[in-house]
């Protein structure tokens, strides 16, 4: 096996992974950066990213509001001094991206053009059409060939983390290309790897979002936290799980039941507002979970539309018009008419809740540092408090560039003061062990498990027990499910034998990451019997508290199964309230 | 949803096993809705796990699923089988080495990206870090267009010349060039301008057009080409004018 | 073992049968061949006006045989298909016009090109008393 030495060692190249290459290359030449990433960076999935990436402008909003925005919209599980860096770095990182020429949308006088988005007071959400993270990520990884420094390491599968007496020491990868592995050894691990939206059955995430990096570092004894917090997005295609994004509803779009109701009013986000002129955190623009939720009670009621892809409601952009919709969400029509045949223009478009989001992913806090030393964790695989129960549309975008270029800073002061990695025939030894249990896992056969019919389980279990809405008995079955899928995992075959882009392999070990994960977030939605953001609970309707502040983290036991323990949230200024979308009128 | 059976005529190719490609068959039950990609991804799940392809977003974007399909690139996510004929036949891009089944080496396209330096150069200080430069709205429509490649690289499997001698730089990197050279915010076209005139740039191109017209993405690098001969050509005359380098 | 990338063969001679749009393209090209034999026409022309009348109605003469009235026509509605139409239809690509924030739509930069066409044409035409 081949050994390669890099004094930061980046694990992912999205969004995150190339804004932390980037600030460290730009801060110091001196350090070598190692960028690996499962595909070539511009594949990551940041460019599915539609909406924009919220962060202050414009004199009539304040950094105290999007903060305040950021903790109801979290239900409080936000740990807020990690909000207040966030929203305090955030206009000054989008700027940063305008200067390495993002293609941001323009106002008349040529400024940065913001649009409303949900859950939040003021319009600050920066965007290129309906674009905005495929800019983004292509800004960021043109940008980054400017660095000689940044090695990359494209379709490099990264397998396991390496460590020593607790601490990071590097990390395992496989080349895809010839099969071959790689011990990349460093005092620093920046894990980069995105979400795991794959678990569900119905998602948004692509199909490279499974996990990898939560799963590396949870099976190295760190903890995941608030796993139970998955957001679904109101707004997906039937059948695909395509997004439009929410965007559609800032820029005026409505969403109406088969009665043509704007059934939001119903469900406390009331009351109606004249139709083509959203008014913000009201109705159309509430926060993704109450929406997801107004679904799932008008769906239980009746009153969705039946289309050959189940039951849905619909997304009405007709009054915007085609110039406007031509102008500010093209991508918006070309995928509705091409995928569900209804053009945005002429007819209203079917739509579902889908999966989206991962509030949940490696304890990491501000600084992007995990318990583990050494191992930083940034982007949407990391969890540092600043989602809570629920994210906020675009704080995500704007969180891996903050993230990304805060955890730089301080991994790169980490790895000057850790020096020359040393030789250490240990690490070398561990890194033979993971490639050894790979060889095993493609020799095995005869088990008759198979990994498409694992996985289906897996995704219709977890959205049977931890779906929209979840109890007790439902959460507990999952929990056992997962653990028998688990079990069975041992006795699936790997068909292709072959070294070479051996995708049959990749999507075996993809499986066991997301197997890891998917218990995680059925144990956690058990044990946090309450309601809250994204985790609601058919038996236990109420926030609590009392008992729930905190966030929870599971701990993987060596028999496989997860702990779940227990962390306090971080509480500076905004005590736990009353989450409030009905514009101001209840206040 | 009413079903349709198709015939995928897809290349095998397993240096492993193989000295050369072949074609397998596959019949898979199609929905209506389908696009190739979804009959691929329904092979691989039912029929033949060790079909190896490149794909991940499902939504256009991400641009991993370039693919022949019936001697066409295309983007497999976008090319749906309501617009094919019952039997469809499926090659990896042309043009590129196969690495495996469905799978090319881009190693070329990649390293030329670098050549394009398709980032912000600035000669004047950047402004303030708190302040954006205005740019208006003409001026980003300007470029915008060749900013939406999705690095799909059906330009290059459309392309004859760069199937003929692939020191080309190609179409996708040369757009991008055009797109930062264009940009109000730019001010590194000279520096562009050496790299891509000389003998294995812009000139190479003999406008046969193939590139914009397979271009999923509407990026029209055929166009960013032939406005970039024209530039070069200014600067030349200019230069031989004695006006020296702009 | 493990990679060996294959590469296909591309025949450096009849790369452009491979799709009708290289087909299309590869007619336009040849165009050359014409504009070839009219250089060497316009030559052969220059030299018979040079030296006299006679030589000169010789020259006119041979061209009024059906074989070369027939090249004529040929020559003149290829080049209308593969140089006019083609190049007219390609121009907006390498000229784009933009005012404001709206693009010029194609037609127009297309129809200006006919129009500058026709122009020269009856120039032409005055020019050698046709008109
Ligand atoms: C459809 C959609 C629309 C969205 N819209 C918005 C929006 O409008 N605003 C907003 O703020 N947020 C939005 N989000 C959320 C946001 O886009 C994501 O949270 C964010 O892009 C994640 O970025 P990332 O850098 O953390 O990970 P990714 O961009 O997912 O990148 C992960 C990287 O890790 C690599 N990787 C993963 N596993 C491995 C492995 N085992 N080995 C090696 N490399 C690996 C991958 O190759 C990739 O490079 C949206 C999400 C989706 C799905």
């Amino acid at each position: 096996m081949e050994k390669i030495t890099a004094d930061v060692v980046i694990v992912g190249a999205g969004g995150a992974g190339l804004r932390a290459a980037i600030a460290i290359a730009e801060s110091d030449p001196d350090l070598d950066v190692a960028l690996i990433s499962k595909v070539y960076p511009m594949r990551s999935h940041t460019c599915a990213a539609e909406g924009g990436a919220a962060g202050v402008k414009g004199a009539d909003d304040s950094l105290e509001n999007h903060f305040h925005d950021t903790v109801s919209g979290g239900d409080w599980l936000c740990d807020q001094e990690v909000v207040e860096y966030f929203v305090n770095q955030a206009p000054r990182e989008l700027v940063q991206l305008e200067h390495w020429g993002c293609p941001w949308s323009r106002e008349d006088d040529g400024s940065v053009a913001v649009r409303p988005f949900g859950g939040m007071k003021k319009k600050r959400t920066w965007y290129a059409a309906d674009k905005s993270g495929f800019h983004i990520l292509h800004t960021l990884f043109q940008t980054s060939l400017q660095f000689p420094t940044i090695k990359r390491f494209d379709e490099y599968f990264a397998l396991e983390l390496l460590h020593k007496n607790g601490k990071c020491r590097g990390v395992v990868a496989m080349e895809m290309r010839s099969g071959r592995f790689f011990s990349f050894q460093s005092s620093v691990v920046i894990m980069a790897t995105g979400g795991g939206g794959q678990c569900f059955p119905f998602t948004t995430n692509g199909a490279i979002k499974t996990g990898d990096g939560m799963a590396m570092a949870y099976r190295a004894g760190v903890p995941l936290k608030d796993m139970e917090f998955v957001q679904y997005h109101p707004t997906g295609l039937p059948g695909t799980g395509i997004l439009l994004t929410e965007g559609c509803r800032g820029e005026g779009g409505i969403l109406v039941n088969k009665d043509g109701r704007r059934y939001l009013q119903d469900y406390g986000m009331g009351p109606e507002t004249p139709v083509g002129e959203p008014v913000l955190k009201t109705m159309e623009l509430g926060p993704r979970d109450r929406l997801s939720q107004a679904f799932w009670h008008e769906q239980k009621k009746g009153n969705t539309v039946e289309t050959p892809w189940g039951d849905c409601v619909l997304l009405d952009m007709r009054h915007l018009g085609e110039k406007k919709i031509n102008e500010r969400l093209p991508l918006v029509r070309e995928l509705a008419s091409s995928y569900v045949g209804h053009d945005p223009v002429t007819d209203p478009v079917p739509v579902r809740p889908v999966i989206h989001f991962m509030m949940g992913g490696i304890d990491s806090n501000l600084n992007g540092e995990t318990p583990m030393p050494g191992l930083f964790a940034i982007g949407e695989t990391a969890c540092s408090g600043l989602h809570g129960a629920n994210r906020l549309g675009s704080n995500s975008l704007t969180d891996l560039l903050v993230s990304g270029r805060r955890s730089a800073e301080r991994a790169a002061e980490y790895a000057r003061k850790a020096g020359e990695i040393p030789e250490d025939p240990a690490m070398t030894a561990q890194s033979e062990d993971v490639v050894t249990a790979i060889r095993e896992l493609l020799q095995q056969s005869g088990g008759g498990e198979s990994i498409a019919g694992i996985r289906r389980e897996m995704k219709s279990t977890l959205e049977e027990g931890a779906g929209i809405y979840r109890d007790e008995e439902g959460t507990l079955k999952a929990c056992e499910k997962i653990a028998e899928l688990r079990g069975r995992y041992g006795k699936i075959e790997v068909h292709d034998k072959s070294n070479v882009f051996n995708t049959d392999l990749q999507q075996a070990l993809e499986l066991r990451n997301l197997l890891d994960i998917a218990e995680t977030v059925a144990e956690a939605s058990l044990e946090r019997r309450e309601s809250r953001g994204a985790h609601q609970r058919l038996d236990h309707v109420e926030r609590d508290d009392e008992h729930f502040l905190k966030h929870s983290l599971a701990y993987r036991q060596p028999d496989g199964r997860p702990r779940i323990d227990w962390l306090d949230v971080t509480i500076t200024r905004s005590k736990p309230g009353v989450r409030d979308y009905s514009g101001g009128k209840s206040e | 949803m009413s079903m349709r059976q198709m015939e995928l005529e897809v290349m095998r190719y397993d240096p492993e096993q193989d000295d050369e490609p072949h074609f397998q068959s596959y019949s898979v039950p199609c929905e209506d809705d389908w696009a190739i990609l979804d009959a691929l991804n329904y092979v691989k799940e039912n029929i033949d796990t060790t079909l190896a392809y490149r794909w991940s977003c499902h939504m256009m974007v991400c641009g991993s699923c370039g693919m022949m399909v019936n001697g066409e690139p295309s983007l497999t996510c976008k090319t749906f089988i309501r617009d094919l004929p019952d039997k469809v036949r499926i090659e990896p891009l042309e043009n590129f080495p196969i690495e495996r089944d469905l799978v090319v080496v881009l190693d070329d396209v990649m390293e030329k990206l670098r050549m394009a330096k398709p980032f912000i150069i600035r000669h004047d200080e950047p402004p303030p870090e708190d302040q954006e430069y205005t740019q208006s709205r003409a001026a980003l429509y300007k470029f915008k267009q060749y900013t939406m490649c999705v690095n799909c690289m059906c330009c290059y499997a459309a392309c004859p010349q760069y199937a003929l001698d692939s020191s080309f730089i190609g179409p996708a990197v040369l757009a991008l060039a055009h797109r930062y050279n264009i940009d109000s915010r730019d001010q590194g076209k000279s520096e562009r301008l050496d790299l891509l005139a000389d003998h294995d740039g812009v000139w190479e191109c003999s406008f046969v057009g193939a590139c914009s017209e397979v271009c999923p993405k509407s990026v029209d690098p055929a166009a960013a080409v032939q406005q970039m001969k024209i530039d070069g050509a200014k600067e030349w005359w200019k230069q031989k004018l004695g006006g020296g380098k702009s | 073992m493990s990679r060996q990338p294959y590469v296909r063969p591309v025949s450096k001679t009849t790369w452009y049968m491979r799709n009708g749009r290289y087909r299309k393209y590869m007619l336009r090209e040849v165009t050359c061949l014409l504009v070839g034999v009219y250089c060497f026409l316009t030559i052969w022309a220059l030299a018979a006006l040079a030296a006299g009348a006679d030589t000169w109605n010789g020259f006119l003469a041979s061209q009024q045989n059906t074989v070369m009235v027939v090249f004529h026509a040929f020559a003149l509605v290829y080049f209308l298909i593969y140089q006019a139409f083609d190049w007219f239809k390609l121009a907006p690509k390498a000229m784009p016009v933009q005012l404001g924030e709206k693009k010029l739509p194609d037609r127009y930069i297309i129809i200006a090109h006919y129009v500058a066409w026709a122009f020269v044409s009856l120039f032409v035409f005055w020019l050698t008393g046709v008109i």
